[in-house]
Order: C-alpha cells, then sequence, then structure tokens
C-alpha cells in the first residue's frame, strides 16, 4: 500500500517540478524517489495483509515482485539523462507518466480481487500507449502507438469479457471467492466459467506477447523509443506474467483442468515460435523483441508448474531476465544514437573501438542464452528443474531446445563485435553511463554465482 | 428481471460484443474502430449489470462505474493518437501505416 502512495506521489511530484520549470531537479528526484519506494516496499516483508476488503493482498509474493519492477525501472532511468540528452522539449510528462505506469504494474501483482486487476492493467497500458508515441515527430513511433493502442484495447475487451463470464459463473471477483467456487465444483466447471477463463488467458497473454499474440510485439518494439520499449520488454512482461500467476496460484492451487493445456500449449508455441523467428531478424532491436517473446514462453512455465517453489524460480528468473535485457538496451541506445540504425552491421568490430560495451553487450546476450556462470542460466536452471518436478518433461525438453537456437541468433551482435572489422562506427558513452553498464554486468556475474541471495526468499 | 431469464442477456450480449469484434477486424478506418472497441465495452457492462441484478450483488455493478472511467481514459488517449496520426499521414485509414513490418 506504502509502495502505490509512495509512487503515486512521486509522480504527481514530478509534474509538480515540471510546472515550477526545475528540469535538472527531477532525474535526482525520481532516483531517489524510486529507491524510497523500493525500502518502503521491502519493509512490508512478512506482513501479509489484506486491504479494502481484499482489492490488494499485500503477501511476500507482491512485495517481492514489486520490488523487481521498481528496482528495474530505476535501471531503466539511470539511462534516462543520457538519452534525453539535447532534447529540449520538457520531460516531466514522460518521466511521470512512466511512473504512473510502474504503479499500474504494481497493483498487477498485488491484486486480490479482477477488478483490481482490470484497473493494474488499464493503468499500465493506457500509461503505455502515450509512451510509445512520444517521439511525436516520428512516424514509426505514430505508428507503433496506434497498433499498440487498437490491439491492446481491442484484447483489453476480451480480458473484460471474460472476468464478466467469470463473474457470471462464480458469482465473485475476489481471487478468494473464485477459488472457493473452483474447489466446490472441482472438475465439473460450468461451460461459461471455462469461456471466461479461456478469454482471460487470451486478455493477459496478449500483454505478455505470448504467441499467437505476439505479431504486435516486434513492430511496437521497433517504433518505440528505445529507453521505452526497455520499459516494455522488462517491467510490463514481468508484471503481466505475474498476474497471470498470481490468478492461477491463488484459484487453482493443485487443481488441474483443460486451463493447464492451454497454457502448456502456449508456452511451447511461443517458446518454438519466438525462437526461431528470432533467427531471421536483421537488426539487434526486432532481435531483443523476439527474445523478450521467446522469454516469456520460459515464464509461462512457471505459471503451469505449481509448486510452493515456483514462486521464488520464477521471482529470480524475472530478475535476471530484467537486468541482462536493460543492459541490452543499454548499448541498443548507444548504437542507435551513433549509427541511426541497429543493423548488426553497425556493431561491426565495435569491440576494438570500445571494448568495454562490447564485454558488457557479450555478458548480456550471454545471460540471455543462459551460458553458465552468469545469471540467465542459474533462472532457467531453477525454472526447468522446478517444472521437471512437477513432471512437465516434454515441455523443459522445448525449452531446452528453444535455448540451444537461440544461442545462434544471440552470437550474431558478438561475432558482428568480435570477429568483423570495423566500419569506423564508434559509440559515445559519458563516464556515468559506462559505470551503469558495468554495475549491470557485475550483477548478472552476482545473480550468476549467489543465486541464492534470491532464490530461497518466498 | 424475474421475466427474462438471464441467458437472454447472456446471448444478447454476446452477440453485440461479437459485432464489435468483427467490427475491429472488417473496418479500416481509425474512428469506427475505436466506436466498434466502445461497443464490445458497453455490452460487457450490460452484461455485468445483469449478472449483477441476476444474484442481486452489487459488485458487478460497481464494476460497471470503474469500466466506464477507464474506457472514458482511453477513448481520451485513442482520440489523441488518431490526432497525431492525421498530423502526420492525413489519413485515417490505418493500411496507410505499414513503415514498421506488420
Amino acid at each position: 500500500m506504502t509502495t502505490i502512495l509512495s509512487l503515486t506521489l512521486l509522480g504527481v511530484l514530478v509534474l509538480l517540478l515540471g510546472i515550477l520549470k526545475k528540469k535538472t531537479l527531477q532525474l535526482p528526484l525520481i532516483l531517489v524517489g524510486l529507491l524510497t519506494a523500493l525500502a518502503l516496499t521491502i519493509s512490508d516483508w512478512n506482513t501479509a495483509r489484506h486491504l479494502f476488503n481484499e482489492m490488494l493482498i499485500i503477501d511476500n509474493t507482491a512485495v517481492a515482485f514489486s520490488a523487481v519492477l521498481i528496482f528495474s525501472t530505476f535501471l531503466i532511468f539511470m539511462f534516462a539523462a543520457h538519452y534525453y540528452q539535447g532534447v529540449q522539449r520538457p520531460l516531466d510528462d514522460i518521466y511521470a507518466i512512466m511512473i504512473f505506469a510502474l504503479v499500474g504494474a504494481v497493483l498487477m501483482t498485488s491484486y486480490g480481487n479482477l477488478i483490481m486487476l482490470f484497473i493494474g492493467i488499464e493503468t499500465l497500458s493506457i500509461a503505455l500507449y502515450v509512451l510509445a508515441g512520444s517521439h511525436k515527430e516520428a512516424i514509426t513511433s505514430n505508428e507503433a502507438t496506434l497498433k499498440y493502442f487498437l490491439l491492446g484495447s481491442f484484447l483489453s475487451g476480451f480480458l473484460l469479457f471474460g472476468i464478466a463470464l467469470i463473474y457470471g459463473a462464480s458469482g465473485s471477483f475476489s481471487l478468494h471467492g473464485i477459488q472457493l467456487f473452483v474447489i466446490a465444483n472441482g472438475q465439473n466447471l460450468p461451460p461459461m466459467f471455462l469461456a471466461g477463463l479461456f478469454l482471460l488467458i487470451v486478455g493477459l497473454a496478449f500483454k505478455i506477447a505470448v504467441v499467437p499474440f505476439h505479431f504486435w510485439a516486434p513492430d511496437v518494439y521497433e517504433g518505440t523509443p528505445t529507453l521505452l520499449t526497455a520499459f516494455m520488454a522488462t517491467v510490463v512482461k514481468t508484471a503481466s506474467v505475474v498476474a497471470m500467476y498470481r490468478f492461477f496460484s491463488h484459484t487453482f492451487y493443485g487443481i488441474y483442468g483443460v486451463w493447464e493445456t492451454t497454457i502448456w500449449v502456449l508456452a511451447a508455441l511461443t517458446i518454438l515460435l519466438g525462437n526461431f523467428t528470432g533467427v531471421y531478424q536483421p537488426n539487434l532491436k526486432r532481435m531483443l523483441a523476439y527474445s523478450s517473446i521467446s522469454h516469456s514462453g520460459y515464464m509461462l512455465l512457471a505459471v503451469v508448474a505449481f509448486s510452493p517453489f515456483t514462486g521464488n524460480a520464477l521471482l529470480l528468473y524475472s530478475l535476471t531476465y530484467s537486468v541482462a535485457t536493460i543492459l541490452a538496451f543499454g548499448i541498443l541506445i548507444l548504437v542507435r544514437e551513433a549509427n541511426g540504425n541497429d543493423y548488426f552491421t553497425s556493431l561491426n568490430g565495435i569491440a576494438r573501438t570500445n571494448p568495454v560495451e562490447a564485454f558488457c553487450l557479450t555478458i548480456a546476450m550471454l545471460s540471455l542464452a543462459g551460458i553458465p556462470p552468469l545469471a540467465g542460466f542459474m533462472g532457467k536452471y531453477f525454472l526447468f528443474t522446478t517444472a521437471l518436478e512437477q513432471g512437465l518433461l516434454w515441455l523443459v525438453i522445448i525449452a531446452i531446445t528453444g535455448s540451444a537456437i537461440s544461442i545462434s541468433y544471440y552470437f550474431k551482435p558478438i561475432v558482428a563485435m568480435y570477429l568483423k572489422e570495423n566500419e569506423g562506427g564508434k559509440l559515445n558513452s559519458g563516464v556515468p553511463f559506462k559505470a551503469h553498464l558495468i554495475f549491470l554486468t557485475l550483477l548478472l556475474f552476482l545473480l550468476g554465482i549467489l543465486p541464492f541471495l534470491v532464490i530461497g526468499l518466498l | 428481471m424475474a421475466s427474462v431469464p438471464i441467458h437472454y442477456y447472456l446471448f444478447f450480449c454476446s452477440v453485440l460484443f461479437c459485432i464489435g469484434v468483427l467490427g475491429v477486424l472488417i473496418k479500416r478506418n481509425v474512428l469506427i474502430i475505436l466506436m466498434s472497441i466502445e461497443l464490445m465495452i458497453n455490452s460487457i457492462n450490460l452484461l455485468l449489470a445483469a449478472f449483477s441484478a441476476y444474484t442481486n450483488d452489487p459488485a458487478g455493478q460497481i464494476f460497471v462505474f470503474f469500466i466506464m472511467v477507464v474506457a472514458a481514459a482511453e477513448v481520451a488517449i485513442g482520440l489523441a493518437i488518431v490526432v497525431l496520426i492525421y498530423r502526420t499521414t492525413h489519413s485515417l485509414d490505418i493500411d496507410v501505416l505499414n513503415k514498421l513490418k506488420w
């Protein structure tokens, strides 16, 4: 609760600073504010509370994932000063909307009632429609925002229809009420409930960008300003996956049915198609878009595999995925700034001119691919072993095959950077930017070597 | 309420919803797509109100208020985006936008 209040207050304060034209104070205030919100969130640890008649349930899962979301946003904001340097227009609106989107994401991790889930998703989405189009002069940004808006509100309609049908069948919006209904009806759930469940899965699958509802993601990611794409690929994805995980773990704990097969198929399709299509992408940003699609497939494993440990695995996975992706997007910001595009050829030979950046991108790619000493490997290891313990052998085989395929495209930028001749490209990053990149790289090593900092928490 | 069974409402709202879905899928004009999305959302509002009255539980009707507020915010953003698009392309046809691969 304090998280949501403090973040909302922070957003309003940023807008206020915009009115007072205190441009230089904005970013420091946001960074301090986000750290404060993070501290306030963590102070809720082990004080499980049910607020507003079970509208919000602040349990340890909610606290942990909120902390991951706020931390990711903090990491993204560290790039903002460099990304927006030289931009004349006031930026308080973009910053404030990002923070408001984060409030929506936090709601999605701590809801106890489908009304709150809907409010959270819409707070996040409406803010994102604006952010996707925030580069008003670029036609690609305009196109991205229109596509995202039309498809997003269309699929929100499906989500809502699903919630309405679930309400009609079970007579309740609260997770607890739905759980009682599921327990009472066991394997004989009425068709209306199943139809509602299916539509709810469709709506959430769109937000997570799961195959076959992923087609918007590469286009929208490509058109959106890069800093905000990083936000979409990490915060939005984590929040949506956690929303789905929370729904199923609260209502269906241990009760299997048709929905499990549905998510099984979705996860398998996402892992295979996301990785296969990723191989054919010509540039880094679209490649990262497909990488994020296939990673949402891996995260769905956690939704299918129920055990007390699943939450831990998902927590570690989302944290490692977020850190690695933000690091990759940090380099992407530099590449686009230096070359105006992000084709793999523009990375040629930058290992000689920019050894630090090249090394950081290599680590990010290796971590996303899941190479052993790095964080991504630990994330995948715990997720896959939990899934195996739950008897999802085939899904794990598919996931491992997918990871093997993904190595081929994660190595493309590494090959370009280290083995190709330089064509005069040089990335310009300042000292603070470089320090942040190195911090993220170290974090990937730390989480890879000591995953037990995170894994035993929940 | 008692004279009209609940599945009439369910059927009617599903048909309305499907008309909205078809509108989104078939029409190429952004404004008409927006109206179709509104139709979808309003059919859900009606369904929720019907369920709510049928089960004597106010939660459904409260949710309708939330949906109305959110839909209003969504349309405000949507129209702003339409204006933005119109300024750059001078068209309301969504097929004009093909810079990014679909």
